[in-house]
């Protein structure tokens, strides 16, 4: 069992990560926090999906000198996953920015206990 | 050589990111006018492939680029996915329509171009969810639909709508993280992204029991992540204030369409990735269940006690989608044809009462409160009439859609044991009274004569929201009425899934 994790590091890490950045996610009650954790959730997916594509000793996926047996070649589709998912999670970002500023600027806070709080004050919810 | 409607899927998504980006440089009128011509032709491109598919009895592919499968991208179109996408044009038509001048009143000027790309982008994502046959293509127009259905929240900038985005998108992003674990693990343990292959090494696996505890993982995380984005109770805390506060379009959208997306893309995945009767998806398939129960009779409960109506409505969507993922838990195939007809007649019965509830609070100095709302069906005649028969369909009364979906969850019950037969038996039951008295009490209150608190309120004609109260009356009688050519297109529609 701890043979497995230590041999897998790489995916035990990323998990690692994953699970971090869900609970920061999920219980932080500051936006901005919230924002990072949702970041570092996604970084572990993507170092999951690094590690998974990478294969010891061979070399990046791009032909080089006529070489083209694709055993000498790592696997490219994790890669190009890896690279839809930042593009993604760059999206997901600016918008929860920009909702987080919107926020600010009506509550002047940034912690959402209380910006519920105030909301439910000035009876917003009707 | 491939017919000219086998393009006709590719070409939905298309023609809506084509749409969202042209919506965005004209005019809010234009904008407006050219997002509906749209909508509309998508609509006609899905009755097509419904048409085609129905007719031949096959389902096709079609692959993006010029590789052939496993390395393409492909989308499939079947029965039930034209179906899917048939009624998901549709209700968003409707939706754009009959919400139309309450955008002109709730979104600035020189946004509205904006929210018609929202829009465009809102249809994208739900026409590439219904017809892809790649995991990873579903994850990114997920995200598409999540980012641009928390753009038409947010776009009115009225009471709560930031702070409902904001708990919207983050219980969203928990499911979409979810999602994506479980998306790369799939990946991982089957070397494959398009649905079937990922199937066949799915299958082989649990035949041979190997990597039994992967798979239980992965199927629950894709499991959970979507149910989270469905809105299963008890991830439906967003719904009250993200339905209550945003402009009267985004809210039968978002609860008519955008959580009918995820549930869609689920049960796709449960046919045609983890197979439906695999024991890990059994196992995920038997959770469902239980929250769909606890989400019927909860929703159902917060929504008798609250005091507004956008509220009611929307605890009450918590609890139908409760009855979909109790469909879904059910399993076998008449599980699924219930929890599709639910499917269908949620997102056409919602919106409608959001529609016409919008009228019905405009006509009572724009308080959605009860108290205020007494007499509203006095003031507003057509809206009164529509609200009615939305709320009748949702209690139940025969020759209405929603009285379907009970016979339907009833039948598939009684094929399950005694057990799963009570349980399901018995909520649909306290579920129906329960609907009976929070929807039955509002429509009394609205046909109460008051006395004329709000004095004559001007009635404008709304050519807009009548043409759209009319669709979906007419399709919530069409399914109350024959239910059998639907429910047996769905049943061929899951056999050409299988």
């Amino acid at each position: 069992m701890l043979g497995n994790l230590i041999h897998n590091y790489e995916e035990a890490v990323a998990l690692l990560l994953f699970s971090i950045g869900f609970v920061t996610l999920l219980f932080h009650r500051n936006m901005i926090r919230k924002l990072i954790g949702m970041n570092i959730m996604d970084s572990g997916i993507y170092l999951f999906l690094a590690s998974l594509g990478y294969i010891y000793d061979r070399r990046a996926p791009i032909v080089e000198d006529g070489i083209t047996d694709p055993s000498k070649y790592v696997n490219p589709v994790p890669a190009s996953l890896v690279l839809t998912g930042i593009v993604v999670s760059v999206s997901v970002t600016a918008v929860m920015l920009a909702l987080a500023v919107r926020l600010y600027e009506r509550y002047h806070t940034l912690n959402l206990d209380e910006i519920y709080e105030l909301s439910r004050r000035r009876t917003e919810h009707r | 050589m491939m017919d000219f409607v086998c393009n006709l899927p590719f070409l939905s998504v298309v023609v809506f990111l084509f749409a969202a980006v042209v919506s965005a440089v004209l005019p809010p009128r234009a904008s407006r006018a050219f997002t509906t011509v749209v909508e509309s032709l998508v609509l006609a491109f899905s009755v097509a492939v419904l048409i085609y598919t129905a007719g031949t009895g096959t389902f096709f592919r079609y692959n993006m680029g010029h590789f052939d499968a496993p390395w393409s991208n492909q989308l499939r179109a079947g029965v039930l996915e034209a179906l899917a996408a048939t009624v998901f044009s549709l209700v968003l038509l409707l939706s754009h329509v009959g919400g139309m001048r309450y955008v002109r009143v709730d979104i600035e000027p020189k946004k509205q171009n904006l929210y018609c790309t929202l829009l465009n982008l809102v249809g994208a994502a739900l026409t590439a969810l219904s017809y892809t046959n790649d995991l990873f293509t579903g994850y990114v127009f997920l995200e598409i639909l999540t980012l641009s259905s928390c753009g038409i929240l947010v776009i009115r900038r009225a009471g709560r709508t930031t702070l409902a985005a904001a708990r919207y998108m983050v219980l969203n992003l928990l499911g979409s993280g979810l999602f994506l674990l479980g998306v790369c693990l799939f990946y991982g343990t089957t070397g494959h992204l398009l649905m079937e292959y990922i199937k066949e090494g799915v299958a082989t696996l649990d035949a041979t029991g190997e990597y039994a505890v992967p798979l239980t993982v992965t199927i629950g995380l894709v499991s959970a992540g979507l149910a989270i984005k469905a809105g299963l109770f008890p991830f439906h805390t967003w719904m009250p204030d993200t339905y209550g506060t945003a402009t009267p379009t985004s809210s039968a959208v978002l609860s008519g369409i955008i959580s009918k997306g995820y549930i869609f893309l689920l049960i796709k995945i449960m046919y045609r990735v983890a197979g439906v009767d695999t024991a890990a998806m059994t196992a995920a398939r038997h959770i469902l269940y239980i929250f769909g129960i606890l989400g019927i009779i909860m929703g159902s409960v917060w929504a008798m006690q609250s005091s507004y109506l956008n509220r009611m409505i929307a605890y009450s969507s918590a609890a139908q989608i409760g009855y979909i993922f109790v469909g879904i838990g059910l399993g076998g195939e008449a599980g699924f044809v219930a929890a599709m007809f639910q499917l269908m007649a949620h997102a056409l019965t919602k919106p409608l009462l959001f529609l016409s509830g919008a009228r019905l609070t405009e006509a009572s100095g724009d308080s959605p409160a009860f108290s205020d709302l007494q007499g509203a069906a006095h003031r507003r005649r057509g809206a009164g009439a529509a609200f009615t028969v939305g709320a009748l369909s949702m209690v139940g009364i025969p020759s209405l859609a929603g009285f379907c979906v009970k016979l339907n969850f009833a039948a598939a019950a009684v094929q399950h044991g005694v057990a799963a037969d009570i349980i399901t038996l018995g909520t649909l039951a306290v579920s129906t009274l329960l609907n009976a008295l929070y929807f039955i009490r509002t429509v009394i209150r609205i046909y109460t004569p008051s006395e004329a608190k709000w004095g004559v309120v001007p009635v404008r004609r709304d050519v807009g929201l009548f043409v759209s109260a009319a669709g979906f009356i007419a399709g919530i009688v069409f399914l109350g009425f024959f239910p059998g050519p639907v429910t047996s297109l769905i049943s061929r529609g899951l056999s050409m899934f299988g």
